[in-house]
């Protein structure tokens, strides 16, 4: 399943400092949760201090995460389940500037 | 499927709002925060009009999106204000280049003024000057007393009426945190004003004083303004880090724990019993000090002395450092040499009569 996984507002220092990532999950036999793709992009993206990013399998507080431009916590959170051509963003507000 | 907007506008909702739970779709909530940082504006009467407000820029989300919306509602609402944009230039090779650009870039999208004052204008010495003076192992200290009074330093130099800072309701409550940690309690007091003093009669102002910084983050987002992220806040060993992971774990809980924390620190009353310090002007610079003279001119004396230790360690060692120094160099350091900030108020370099405010 092709979706777009986007990391910004300081996130994508995490991700060797690029911002958008075309994606192809793998096929699976049950549906692709944001919580299944938290661990995906762990496993395959993240390029270093995990504990930036997630916490408590879930993303550490102080990120939002929206999906298609709407706030993942209209949208069940981890439990949302992902569609083709969904476009996932991580915005840290961690960072300062 | 997406949830309706609570305003019943017809439209789908974007966010959902931690300050009110509410579910508001992009225009719903763009009015709902526009309206809100106006209701604080006039409500605490920040500004009087015909005015001129210098924005301390960093070019972070926090003063983009400031910026940004003064501007909006000084035309909405025709306050009547001078706005321009306030950035400090450390001059670290390297360091603020591409923060600097997106400031620039705020200047040109939202057609408001720019002055960039650099560490050489405003202490006479850049970082990088300071560094090679005293070497990498004790610039924190310079970096982050100099740091806290730069854009107070350029305000009073620019004789501005008033300094907007881009302070959100998830940094006060982190403040309100951290004095309590520390027992700071004549911080504890002050930290959540909506006005504050630094000592020269400029008042220093935080229009985003009650804006979440998830709301922040996403109006930028939704409005697609462009912002500058620096590294992480959450610097190892950093003290200020524990307190803002600790208020980010608790505000996931419940988002109203920023207002209440906020909500406590306007309320608690100091006890009058308490032993508060008194806080006087530094009878150098003139800013808000504890001690005689603040931090910023004991480390400044010490780097035009040629001594860049001076001031790194205890107060009252430096104290007594200064004044073997009054005696043996007599007079003060007052015109030895154009490093020299002891003078203040009176320092008027004439680059600054260029500046159209
Ligand atoms: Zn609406
Ligand atoms: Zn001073």
């Amino acid at each position: 399943m092709k979706i777009t996984v986007e990391f910004s507002g300081g996130a994508e220092l995490l991700f060797n400092n690029k911002k958008s990532h075309d994606v192809d999950l793998p096929d699976k036999d049950t549906n692709w949760t944001i919580a299944n793709l938290l661990l995906w992009i762990k496993d395959n993206l993240l390029q270093e201090r995990p504990e930036l990013f997630l916490q408590d399998n879930s993303v550490r507080p102080g990120i939002l995460v929206l999906v298609n431009d709407t706030d993942w916590e209209l949208l069940g959170c981890l439990d949302y389940k992902i569609e083709p051509r969904d476009k996932i963003i991580f915005i840290s507000t961690l960072h300062g500037g | 499927m997406p949830s309706k907007c609570s305003a019943k506008c017809g439209r789908n909702a974007v966010l959902k709002r931690p300050k009110t739970g509410d579910s508001l779709c992009k225009e719903c909530f763009f009015e709902a925060f526009e309206n809100e940082v106006h209701f604080t504006v006039t409500k605490a009467k920040l500004f009087k009009p015909n005015t001129t407000v210098a924005i301390g820029a960093s070019g972070g989300k926090d003063s983009t999106v400031l910026a940004y919306v003064l501007k909006l509602l000084n035309e909405k609402y025709d306050y009547k204000l001078k706005l321009f944009l306030l950035s400090i230039d450390e001059g670290i090779t390297g360091y603020r280049d591409d923060s600097l650009d997106t400031v620039k870039q705020n200047r040109d999208d939202y057609d408001i003024p720019l002055k960039i004052l650099s560490y050489k204008d405003l202490y006479g010495w850049t970082m990088d000057e300071i560094v090679a003076e005293i070497g990498r192992k004790n610039n924190c200290t310079f970096c982050g007393v100099f740091r806290r009074q730069a854009l107070d330093r350029g305000a009073n130099l620019l004789k501005v009426d008033y300094l907007a800072t881009g302070h959100n309701a998830d940094d006060i409550a982190e403040t309100v945190l951290m004095n309590i940690l520390r027992g700071d309690v004549a911080r504890l007091s002050r930290c959540t004003s909506i006005i504050t003093d630094s000592g020269d009669g400029i008042p220093r102002v935080k229009p985003l004083k009650y804006c979440y910084e998830k709301e922040i983050v996403m109006y930028a987002y939704f409005r697609k303004l462009v912002y500058f992220s620096t590294e992480c806040v959450f610097a190892p060993n950093a003290y200020r880090g524990h307190a803002r992971i600790l208020l980010k774990d608790l505000e996931k809980i419940d988002p109203a724990v920023i207002m209440n924390i906020i909500h406590s620190g306007e309320t608690m009353k100091v006890s009058e019993h308490s032993k508060m310090p008194t806080l006087t002007k530094c009878t150098r610079c003139g800013y808000v000090s504890s001690q005689e003279i603040c931090k910023a001119c004991v480390l400044l004396e010490g780097l035009n002395k040629g001594l860049p230790r001076l001031g790194i360690g205890k107060s009252s060692k430096v104290k007594r450092i200064l004044e073997e120094n009054e005696k043996l160099k007599g007079a003060s350091c007052n015109g030895e040499d154009n490093k020299c900030l002891c003078s203040g108020n009176d320092l008027k370099p004439s680059k600054f009569n260029d500046l159209k405010i």
